[in-house]
C-alpha cells in the first residue's frame, strides 16, 4: 500500500488483566501510515484508541505483533531505547496539556531539548522560535495558570515541536476547548502538517475536527473497523 | 544538565520551604551537634594544653598509683608521705623546687556568704613549682609552714564572692569549722581545660590543712619542677629511683607511685576528651539517621505529588536515569541545606559555649567540609530508594495520575 511507511502495525494485540478479567484493549490491528499523512483516529469509548496511540508513541509496546516505526521493530526495545526514540522522533499533545505547573511556557517548551542534551543558549532559541510558530510570542515566560486553555494547548505544541519530530501523536487535543479554540489548534495543527511534512496522528470524537485530517480510522472493540480517505469523499 | 537539575532541585526545595525545614531538621541538629561538639572539644584540648605549657613543661607529679583498670592486684596504692618527700628533697639534684600538696573541696564562709571551693594545703615551694603568687597581700612563710599556723591566701573568686571590692587582707574566714586569716589573694588563672575554676581556691600550710581539714597525715601529690635546661625524662628516672628506694621496694616489685610529667597528663586529657567526643558522635549518628529517615520520607510524597510531572518528562524522553538524578540532586541539595544551617547552628552554639567557658574557639575547616559531604552523602543515600521509584514509574500511568 504504502511504498515505505513511517509505522506499521501487524496482527497487533494488547491484553490486559488474566484469566476471566482479560480484556483485549487491542485485538489483531494491521494498519500503516505513511509520512506526512494527517489521520483521525475514530471510534467508541473503549474501542482502543488510547491503546493504540501509546504503540503508536513509543510510550508502550504490544503484548503480541509487530510495531515498526522509523523502520525499526519499536515493540521490542527497551524502555530506555524508546524514550531516545518519543525524544528524537515523537511529539506529544494530549487533551490535558500536561504542562509542568509553576514553569514558564520558554521552560516547558525547551524541556525535551534538554534531554537531548542540547546547550542552554540554543536551547533558548528554538524554544522562542517554536512559541512564535504556534502564535505566542510575546508570552514565552507566562506560566500555565497565567495562560488560557487554547493557548496552554499550544505551548504544548510547541513544546511537541521544538525537537522537529517526524510524528505528532495527539489524543482528543481539542477535548477540553470550546469550538472557536478547537478550531484555531486544528489550523495549527493542519498547517504544521503541510508546511513541514509534519506526520500527524490524532483521536477525535468530533466528526468536525476529524475532517481537518486526510484520513479517518474507525476502531471498534478493539479492531480496525473503518479505514476512509477524506480526500477521495471530498 | 546538571545546573539545570541543580536548579529544578532548589526551586522545589524553595516551593516547600516549611515542609522542607521541618524535614531537615534531624539532620540540622545532628550537624549542629557534631560541629558544636568537635569545635568545643578541640577548643578544649588547646586549653589543656595552653594550661599545661603555662604551668610549666618543667612540672612532674608525683601521686600515689591506684591499682590500674585492668584490674591488677599485684600491687596496693600507697599514700605519700613526709619521708618520700624529704626522700625527693634530699635525693634530687636536678629539681628546682619539690613541694608536698593535699587537696578537697570544702564549704568556706564568711559572715552570711558560704561557698565550695578547692582548699589546699601544701609549702612554699609550691608556689614556685606552679608558677604562682599572689596579686594582693603576701604568700605564707617557711615558719607559717613548719609551725602549721592558721593562715591562708585566697583566689579571686573567693575574694568576689566574699569581700567584693572590699579589703580581704586580715579577715578571718571559716574554712571547715577552722578559722582561717586571710594574708594574700592569688593572681588570676581562669578556668582550667576542663572548665573548673581555678581561682575558686584557698591555699594554706599543709600542717594546718592536716591537722584541721583533712584529719589525717596524707599527701596527695608531690610536685616536682625540673630545673631549667634539664630534661624532664631523666629527672622522672631520678625521681622513680628515689622513690623506690624511700619506700623499699624489691628490684622485681612493682612501683606503688606514678610519675608523670604534664605532657603524659595532657595526653591522658585529651584522650578523656576523644572519648566523651566518640559518644557524643553516637548521639549525633543517630539523629543523622533518623534525619535520614525524614529526607527518604520526604522524597518519597515528592515523588508521589510528581507522578503526573515525571510521566510528561518520560513521555518527552527523560531516560530513567534523567529522573532518578533530578530527584538525588533534590535529596542531596535538601541535605546539604540541613547540613548548612546544622554547621552554622553548630558554629554558633560552640562560639557561646567557648565564651561562657572561656576556651578558644576552634572551628576546623576540615571538620566543617567533613560535615558538608556527609550531609550531601545523606542525600544521597536515603534519596536514592525514592528517586529510584520515580524513576521506574510506567509512564502511561504516571501520565494517567490525578
Ligand atoms: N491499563 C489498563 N489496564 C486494564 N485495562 C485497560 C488499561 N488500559 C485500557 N484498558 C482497557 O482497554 C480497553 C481500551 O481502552 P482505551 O484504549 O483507553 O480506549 P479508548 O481510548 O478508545 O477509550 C478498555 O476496555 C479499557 O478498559
Ligand atoms: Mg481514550
Amino acid at each position: 500500500m504504502l511504498a515505505s511507511p513511517l509505522l506499521a502495525f501487524q496482527d497487533v494485540w494488547k491484553t490486559y488483566g488474566r484469566g476471566e478479567a482479560k480484556v483485549h484493549a487491542l485485538a489483531g490491528v494491521d494498519l500503516a501510515i505513511g509520512k506526512g499523512e494527517f489521520v483521525a483516529i475514530m471510534g467508541p469509548s473503549g474501542s482502543g484508541k488510547s491503546t493504540a496511540m501509546n504503540i503508536i508513541g513509543c510510550l508502550d509496546t504490544p503484548t503480541a505483533g509487530s510495531y515498526r516505526f522509523q523502520g525499526v521493530d519499536a515493540g521490542r526495545l527497551d524502555r530506555n531505547r524508546r524514550a531516545v526514540l518519543r525524544n528524537l522522533y515523537v511529539g506529544f499533545v494530549f487533551q490535558g496539556y500536561n504542562l509542568l505547573a509553576r514553569t514558564t511556557a520558554a521552560e516547558n517548551v525547551e524541556l525535551p531539548l534538554i534531554y537531548r542534551g542540547v546547550p542552554a543558549r540554543e536551547r533558548r532559541e528554538r524554544a522562542m522560535a517554536a512559541l512564535a510558530d504556534v502564535g505566542l510570542a510575546g508570552r514565552e515566560h507566562h506560566t500555565p495558570s497565567e495562560l488560557s486553555g487554547g493557548q496552554q494547548q499550544r505551548v504544548a505544541i510547541a513544546r511537541a515541536i521544538v525537537t522537529r519530530p517526524s510524528l505528532l501523536v495527539a489524543d482528543e487535543p481539542t477535548g477540553n476547548l470550546d469550538t472557536a479554540r478547537s478550531h484555531e489548534i486544528m489550523e495549527l495543527l493542519t498547517g504544521l502538517n503541510s508546511e513541514l511534512g509534519l506526520t500527524v496522528v490524532m483521536v477525535t470524537h468530533e466528526a468536525d475536527i476529524a475532517t481537518y485530517a486526510q484520513r479517518t480510522i474507525r476502531f471498534l472493540d478493539g479492531h480496525v473497523a473503518s479505514d476512509t480517505s477524506n480526500l477521495e469523499m471530498a | 544538565m546538571i545546573w539545570e537539575t541543580v536548579r529544578l532541585a532548589l526551586r522545589s526545595v524553595r516551593r516547600n520551604v516549611l515542609r522542607s525545614f521541618l524535614t531537615l531538621l534531624g539532620i540540622v541538629i545532628g550537624v549542629a551537634a557534631v560541629i558544636a561538639m568537635i569545635t568545643i572539644g578541640s577548643g578544649t584540648t588547646e586549653k589543656v594544653k595552653t594550661d599545661i605549657s603555662k604551668l610549666g613543661s618543667n612540672l612532674l607529679v608525683v601521686r600515689a598509683a591506684r591499682p590500674d583498670r585492668s584490674g591488677s592486684t599485684s600491687f596496693t596504692a600507697r599514700q605519700l608521705d613526709d619521708k618520700d618527700v624529704a626522700g625527693l628533697a634530699k635525693g634530687l639534684d636536678d629539681a628546682k623546687a619539690v613541694s608536698a600538696a593535699a587537696q578537697k573541696t570544702v564549704r568556706v564562709v564568711y559572715g552570711a556568704e558560704n561557698v565550695a571551693a578547692d582548699v589546699t594545703g601544701t609549702d612554699t615551694e609550691y608556689f614556685t613549682a606552679r608558677d604562682w603568687g599572689v596579686a594582693e597581700g603576701r604568700l605564707f612563710t617557711e615558719s607559717e609552714v613548719r609551725s602549721g599556723t592558721n593562715v591562708c591566701v585566697i583566689g579571686e573568686t573567693v575574694r568576689q564572692q566574699f569581700f567584693g571590692a572590699g579589703d580581704p587582707d586580715g579577715q578571718s574566714i571559716r574554712v571547715n569549722r577552722m578559722s582561717c586569716k586571710v594574708i594574700g589573694v592569688l593572681q588570676t588563672k581562669g578556668f582550667s581545660g576542663f572548665g573548673q575554676d581555678q581561682d575558686n581556691t584557698v591555699i594554706m600550710p599543709l600542717a594546718a590543712y592536716q591537722r584541721r581539714i583533712a584529719g589525717d597525715r596524707d599527701i596527695d601529690t608531690i610536685y616536682v619542677a625540673a630545673r631549667d635546661g634539664v630534661a624532664t625524662a631523666r629527672v622522672q628516672e631520678n625521681i622513680e629511683t628515689i622513690m623506690r628506694e624511700t619506700r623499699r621496694i624489691a628490684p622485681d616489685g612493682e612501683d606503688n607511685f606514678s610519675v608523670r610529667d604534664m605532657t603524659q597528663i595532657a595526653d591522658a586529657m585529651a584522650s578523656a576528651t576523644t572519648t566523651m567526643t566518640g559518644m557524643l558522635g553516637a548521639v549525633a549518628g543517630v539523629s543523622l539517621l533518623v534525619g535520614g529517615i525524614g529526607i527518604m520520607n520526604i522524597m518519597l510524597v515528592s515523588v508521589t505529588e510528581r507522578t503526573r510531572e515525571i510521566g510528561i518528562r518520560l513521555a518527552i524522553g527523560a531516560h530513567e536515569k534523567h529522573i532518578l538524578i533530578q530527584f538525588l540532586v533534590e535529596a542531596t541539595v535538601l541535605s546539604l541545606f540541613g547540613g548548612l544551617i546544622g554547621i552554622a547552628f553548630g558554629l554558633g552554639l560552640a562560639a557561646a559555649a567557648s565564651y561562657s567557658l572561656s576556651i578558644p574557639f576552634a572551628p576546623s575547616l576540615a571538620v566543617v567540609l567533613l560535615a558538608v559531604g556527609f550531609s550531601a552523602l545523606i542525600g544521597m543515600v536515603f534519596g536514592f530508594f525514592p528517586a529510584l521509584r520515580g524513576a521506574r514509574l510506567d509512564p502511561i500511568d504516571a501520565l494517567r495520575h490525578e
